[in-house]
């Protein structure tokens, strides 16, 4: 049990030492899953969509509507893509899923959950006093949390630091990090994409949720990121544009970007915000606003 | 006005009334506009107002650009974002060369509530106070920030202005007139001074009942300019009341307790004690939880009010 007053226990994993064993620097593992397909994705991607209504509606806040948006992209990552082990979070040969854009806590924790890292069931703590569901992700205090986020535009540069870890260490891990097309406002953003070509991180894929929306507005009003997939190619990148949506299109970008070598690749994901729901899809009010109980009944309904 | 509303709305409307008086003043935000209330002006005036995006750095240095240029320039975010984030730039194109912009930011403290530790700002105090020629203003509600926000546009010079997310109770009345570095009597006493800013100058109001039917009375002390602070309001304290509680939504280093503990040491010792964040981060709650984690409530208060008085002697 967390202590009352301060709160969750937070360690940070690298205060003590992992125990390095020949399983444990292996990349190969018993108790990793097999890969889901198309079908049993779209089915899983379902899911998390629910967890996201129900918990943001249990907490009564937070933010629903990039985490609906990111669902395909998530879903295929921890159920296809990444190399992890739900069981050991500190494996260190894992890939690594950064979640730089931490408003998106609600996916990440749907996915969590859902892949094992701990009980569905505390999903619902989302929010609450001492729990492990932060509003906004911790990695000393979750288990399968990569990256202490909230400030927006940072993790690029730590997922670079992730990588250029690999190369040091001769590893083979891969880094995927999720970032908001808002996000890329920020400068850190951009700093990061040119440190990242300069040092040929190529086992580095940044995710660029496109979904068109900040909390002002769409971002073309508020502050214009076009051309994107240019920007990124610019910087020197290699650039995969996908429906964000589409299963079909998302994971063979993923393993076109394992292929890419010498440069690190972006995948522009073209996605709707609140994706899923039909009064939430690109309503800039659920950026940051719980569906009332009633509301999530009926995205739950529109969920079935 | 009614009787409770968040400092945040105040400032918005309190934009608007100065944007109409004053055609040089600009506005900027960055991506919370609805939350910071700035919108309102938006609204009204969107020629002089620039909605920089997600990019509180490049807010800044426009900000001092348009300074540097005449403007009188308001710019709103985030507490934890327009401090910590902006550090340097606020440093050199601000704080350095005495621009006039306005830092008025919004969702200071724990009080921010469910968004977790990221987005609680228990530094910017000390981070704002740390800056040579800034003025550091906390209201305790949303009329004394109507006043301290046309103040500052009034006023030549950089202001960081700290408000609140939620609604809180209003201490003032209508007819309330700020003063810029001076401090308010709210209640007098004899035996021990409360000195707060922000929402805690409610909570210390709301202490003092029962501890003087305990036969402790309390003066209580509103500090809403943390820089220049007030000292003659502070040695006075502690001349004639011999003990000093201060109480503050903010670590309990670099904010009111550190500054007002100088002047104390400086000039008149007695015994003081401070309620403030503790020194950790905390988690995710609803804003009287995380309070209460730190102390920061009407019993808080009392308790320490009596320990206080107790060492005192
Ligand atoms: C540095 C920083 N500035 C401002 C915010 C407040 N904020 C939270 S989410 C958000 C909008 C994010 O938009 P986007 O990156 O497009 O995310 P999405 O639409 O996918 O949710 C803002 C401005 C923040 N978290 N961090």
């Amino acid at each position: 049990m967390p202590s009352k007053k301060r709160g969750a226990k937070r360690v940070n994993p690298l205060a003590s030492a992992p125990k390095i064993s020949a399983e444990a620097t292996s990349s190969k593992r018993a108790s990793i899953a097999k890969p889901l397909s198309e079908e049993e994705m779209r089915m899983v991607a379902k899911k998390l969509r629910r967890h996201i209504i129900t918990m943001t509606a249990t907490a009564g806040s937070g933010h629903p509507g990039g985490s609906l948006s990111s669902v395909e992209i998530v879903t295929t990552l921890f159920f296809n893509v990444l190399r992890h082990d739900p069981k050991d979070p500190r494996w260190p040969e894992r890939d690594r899923f950064v979640l730089s854009k931490g408003h998106g806590a609600p996916v990440l924790y749907s996915a969590l959950a859902e892949t094992g890292y701990f009980p569905v069931e505390e999903l619902l703590e989302l929010r609450k006093l001492n729990s492990r569901m932060q509003g906004h992700t911790d990695m000393a205090t979750t288990p399968g949390v990569e990256m202490t986020a909230g400030a927006l535009g940072q993790g690029l540069s730590f997922g670079i630091g992730i990588a250029l870890a690999a190369r040091l260490d001769s590893r083979d891990y891969r880094v995927y990090v999720l970032l908001g097309d808002g996000e890329c406002d920020e400068g850190q953003v951009w700093e990061a994409a040119m440190a990242a070509a300069h040092y040929n991180v190529d086992n580095l894929v940044a995710i660029v949720d496109r979904n068109r929306q900040q909390i002002d507005g769409w971002t073309y009003e508020v502050m214009d990121t076009e051309p994107m997939a240019e920007k990124w190619r610019s910087f020197g990148w290699h650039v995969i544009e996908v429906d964000g949506h589409d299963l079909g299109q998302i994971l063979p970008a993923f393993n076109k970007a394992k292929r890419m070598k010498g440069k690190p690749t972006a995948i522009i994901a073209h996605t709707i915000k609140g994706k899923g729901v039909s009064f939430m899809e690109n309503n800039p009010d659920f950026h940051g606003k719980a569906p009332t109980p009633e509301e999530a009944e009926k995205a739950l309904k529109e969920l079935e | 006005m009614a009787s409770e509303m968040s400092t945040r709305e105040a400032y918005g409307h309190a934009l608007v009334e100065l944007g109409k008086e004053n055609e040089n003043i600009v506005v900027l935000d960055a991506d919370l506009s609805r939350s910071t209330m700035t919108s309102f002006f938006a609204a009204q005036f969107p020629e002089r107002f620039f909605d920089c995006g997600i990019a509180e750095q490049n807010m800044m240095s426009i900000a001092a650009g348009l300074a540097a240029s005449g403007k009188t320039v308001f710019a709103s975010t985030f507490a934890v974002f327009a401090s910590g984030r902006c550090y340097d730039q606020v440093r050199m194109s601000i704080a350095q060369p005495r621009q006039n912009v306005k830092i008025v930011a919004t969702h200071g403290g724990v009080t921010v509530g469910e968004d977790g530790f990221s987005h609680h700002s228990i530094e910017d105090l000390a981070l704002f106070c740390s800056f040579p020629g800034f003025t550091v203003v906390v209201p305790a509600d949303a009329i004394e920030t109507t006043q301290a926000v046309r103040t500052a546009a009034n006023t030549y010079g950089p202001f960081y202005i700290r408000l609140s997310r939620p609604k809180t109770p209003l201490v003032y009345a209508d007819n309330y007139r700020f003063v810029l570095g001076k401090a308010v009597t709210m209640r007098g006493g004899k035996d021990v001074t409360i000195i707060a800013c922000g929402l805690m100058v409610d909570k210390a109001l709301q202490a003092v009942d029962d501890l003087a039917r305990e036969g402790i009375e309390c003066r209580v002390v509103n500090m809403p300019t943390l820089k220049p602070l007030d000292e003659d309001a502070i040695i006075r304290a502690a001349e004639e009341t011999g003990a000093i509680l201060t109480v503050e939504e903010h670590l309990q280093h670099g904010g009111l307790g550190s500054r007002v503990s100088q002047v104390v040491a400086k000039h008149h010792p007695v015994p003081m004690s401070f309620l403030a964040i503790k020194d950790f981060y905390s988690s995710s709650g609803k804003g009287e939880e995380l309070l209460e984690v730190h102390g920061l409530t009407v019993e808080g208060i009392q308790k320490e009010v009596r320990a206080l008085v107790e060492r005192k002697g």
